[in-house]
């Protein structure tokens, strides 16, 4: 019969079924963090319950490390402890930790792929719920909860119901300085916040297949931003080539091995899909949220949309977006003074965010008033970035160049906007109060981020760039 | 796991959809191992600018400060996985959330520490939140998940379903872990089998 790459992967990793009727799916590499495996460790110690697989399970400290150059344990003091305590339960565990000095630290999602920890056709689970970002690289995985963590370690599975399958068929080729941050937030405006809740989603169509592996992250990145757990972008040779040569990727004939059945990971000619959607990602302009949830979202050219023009369901939440976001409808965004810009986080903060970001900086200075932020998304990339030059481009522009970790994503570091602050943000949400008390966020692409930087406002990368030619 | 088998209380209408974890149990800027989860919950909307308690937030107004079931809107849950934002309902006795629909991580997180999630189909749901609306807050509604259903003051009782699976587990108040622990031979034989089918996935090595 023919299956879907989902089905593939999905039936090799069951175990069995429970009394429950759940599906026991083997994860083949967890991923902790340090914001909720202290609460797991603490669990399975007092249940007297061992790590099943230490040596498939990894770790990493990224939510609340500190930023700032020359970082410590102390440096930001109310992470303390968590990293502390990640640090013991990591040790007494035997898991390899990325720890706060490593040279190999960051954010989990960007951690694990980098280094070849993750796999094509491997399941994968992280207690976060952007752990899908390396459906990237054509991996399973799934965001979990601290208990689901907890199952993890002790067992190696997760209890899962089987999932509905979405394709998410990407069509056209994207313009001039339009991304897959752009793709993924006109999907979301399209299919809603919940629109892909009980699916796991496969992206597929020539632009998913046109965009390269840091991309097809960004992509995967912000499915559950429409609801699903799981999304992946079946793997090919640029997945192969991608991964080749990594530290944890097979080498020799293993390789070879892992190559052979990885290209039989693609949906089979007639395989059924639960819901296809399809999207022409030919016409789109670079995209960015107006709004309090991933899904309110217009063209870098459009206005704050008027309530009559917003579904009727979504209206109150309109009204409330408008006046939290302090925005009038019919206001160009394009236009709209920025007091903070932050380019970062699991979305977008791997090698070829910054390289974008940099172009469009390069030579150039943050406006005034406008305090802007870079922080690579692992230690790796940064030295990667610092070795192409382009933390100088960035500091030159008058940029903060951080230490690797989650930073203004969710704030859990300590580093957030002040009340009342709009802030241009590569990051994944956009809610309330997320980014600091009070703060407007509005979710955009690096080369949205970078222009607006410079431009002091919402600006229009293409227009920016135009204007210097 | 604490069971549960049926709660009586106090219902309050929190009537928004999308209720994101962020707005449940918001990340603090000054935080410890040991979080204050009673605290914690809608701690943002609960809270003034000056810090001062907002009297116009339903869960502060005194007929629902001790209310043990919420009654929201669609795809209640969204967002980070944080468990914080189910312990930060049960810290506070809330012990069931009837929604119109679940965010998928958010409702296996309820499931996991013995909060009921309730899903109403669509004309019930408008009717029991019109009831509970009404009601406000003057008396209890019980949850019933042995005989599946709702009862209260303003009308009938209305049935709902939870999936068998799911209800044995909280009636049961079965311990997760130990209920897959049952599977570990079968675990460790899909571990041989792996190892041949496709070796690079049982095993790490950082090859520098």
């Amino acid at each position: 019969m023919a299956r879907t790459v989902f089905d593939k992967i999905w039936d090799f990793h069951c175990v069995g079924q429970r009394a429950d009727g759940r599906d026991l799916i083997y994860i083949d590499r967890h991923v902790l963090h340090e914001l909720h495996a202290h609460h797991a460790f603490a669990q399975l110690e007092k249940q007297n319950r061992p790590v099943h697989r230490p040596n498939l399970t990894f770790a990493v400290q990224d939510h609340t490390v500190a930023t700032k150059p020359g970082r410590d344990d102390a440096t930001n003091p109310s992470g303390t402890a968590f990293i502390k305590a990640m640090r013991e339960g990591c040790r007494k565990n035997g898991i390899r930790l990325f720890d706060i000095d490593d040279p190999e630290q960051g954010i989990s999602h960007v951690v694990a792929p980098e280094l070849g920890i993750v796999l094509p056709g491997a399941t994968h689970a992280v207690p976060d719920s952007h752990a899908s970002t390396v459906g990237g690289v054509g991996a399973l995985a799934f965001g979990c909860g601290t208990s689901e963590l907890g199952h993890i370690l002790a067992t190696q599975v997760m209890a899962l119901k089987r999932p509905k399958r979405m394709r998410a068929r990407l069509d056209g080729r994207l313009g001039a300085h339009v991304s897959a941050k752009d793709v993924a937030l006109r999907l979301i405006a399209e299919l809603g916040v919940a629109g892909a809740r009980g699916y796991t989603v496969e992206y597929a169509g020539s632009a998913a297949r046109a965009m390269p592996i840091e991309q097809r992250m960004t992509l995967c990145n912000l499915n559950i931003e429409m609801g699903g757990r799981s999304g992946f972008v079946a793997p090919d040779d640029a997945t192969f080539a991608w991964l080749k040569g990594r530290p944890y990727a097979p080498q020799g004939a293993m390789w070879d091995r892992a190559l052979a059945h990885w290209r039989s990971l693609a949906s089979d000619d007639g395989a059924e899909f639960d819901r296809e959607v399809v999207l022409d990602c030919g016409t789109l302009e670079p995209q960015i949220t107006w709004g309090t949830d991933p899904s309110q979202v217009v063209g870098i050219s459009g206005c704050v949309p008027e309530p009559a023009a917003v579904d009727a369901s979504r209206r109150a939440a309109a009204e409330s977006a408008f006046a939290y976001m302090g925005l009038v409808p019919g206001t160009p965004l394009a236009g709209l003074p920025v007091n903070r810009v932050f380019i970062g986080s699991c979305t977008n903060s791997r090698l070829p965010d910054l390289q974008v970001a940099a172009a469009v900086v390069r030579g150039r200075r943050v406006a005034e008033g406008v305090f802007a932020m870079v922080v690579p998304g692992s230690s790796s990339v940064k030295r990667e970035a610092e070795a192409a030059g382009l933390d100088r481009v960035f500091r030159d522009a008058g940029f903060f160049w951080g230490e690797s970790g989650c930073s203004m994503c969710a704030g859990g570091n300590g580093d957030r906007g002040e009340p009342g602050e709009r802030c241009v943000s590569t990051t994944n949400r956009n809610f309330e109060n997320r980014q600091g008390p009070k703060v407007r966020t509005h979710l955009a692409s690096p080369a949205t981020a970078a222009a607006t930087a410079i431009a002091g406002r919402i600006a229009d990368v293409r227009q920016l760039l135009a204007g210097a030619a | 796991m604490q069971p549960f088998k049926s709660h009586t209380g106090i219902a309050v209408p929190l009537l928004r959809d999308d209720i994101n974890t962020d707005q449940i149990a918001p990340i603090l800027h000054s935080r410890s191992l040991k979080e204050d989860y009673k605290a914690m919950l809608f701690m943002r909307a609960r809270q003034r600018e000056d810090g001062s308690e907002d009297p116009d937030f339903v869960l502060n107004k005194p007929q629902f400060r001790t209310a043990g079931i919420l009654v929201t809107g669609q795809n209640f849950g969204a967002g980070s996985s944080r468990e914080s934002a189910v312990w930060s309902m049960l810290a506070n006795d809330i012990r069931v959330i009837v929604a119109k629909s679940f965010a998928d991580i958010y409702r296996e997180n309820c499931l996991q520490n013995g909060l009921l999630p309730v899903v109403l189909g669509a004309a019930d749901v408008d009717a029991f939140t019109a009831r509970v609306v009404a009601v406000n807050g003057t008396a209890p509604f019980t949850v019933d998940l042995v005989t599946q259903r709702i009862s209260g003051p303003g009308g009938a009782d209305i049935a709902f379903e939870t999936a068998a699976a799911d209800r044995m587990r909280l009636l049961e108040g079965l311990d997760d872990i130990g209920l897959t622990l049952k599977h570990m031979d079968e675990i460790l034989s899909w571990e041989r089998r792996a190892a041949n089918a496709q070796p690079w996935l049982q095993e790490t090595h950082d090859n520098r």
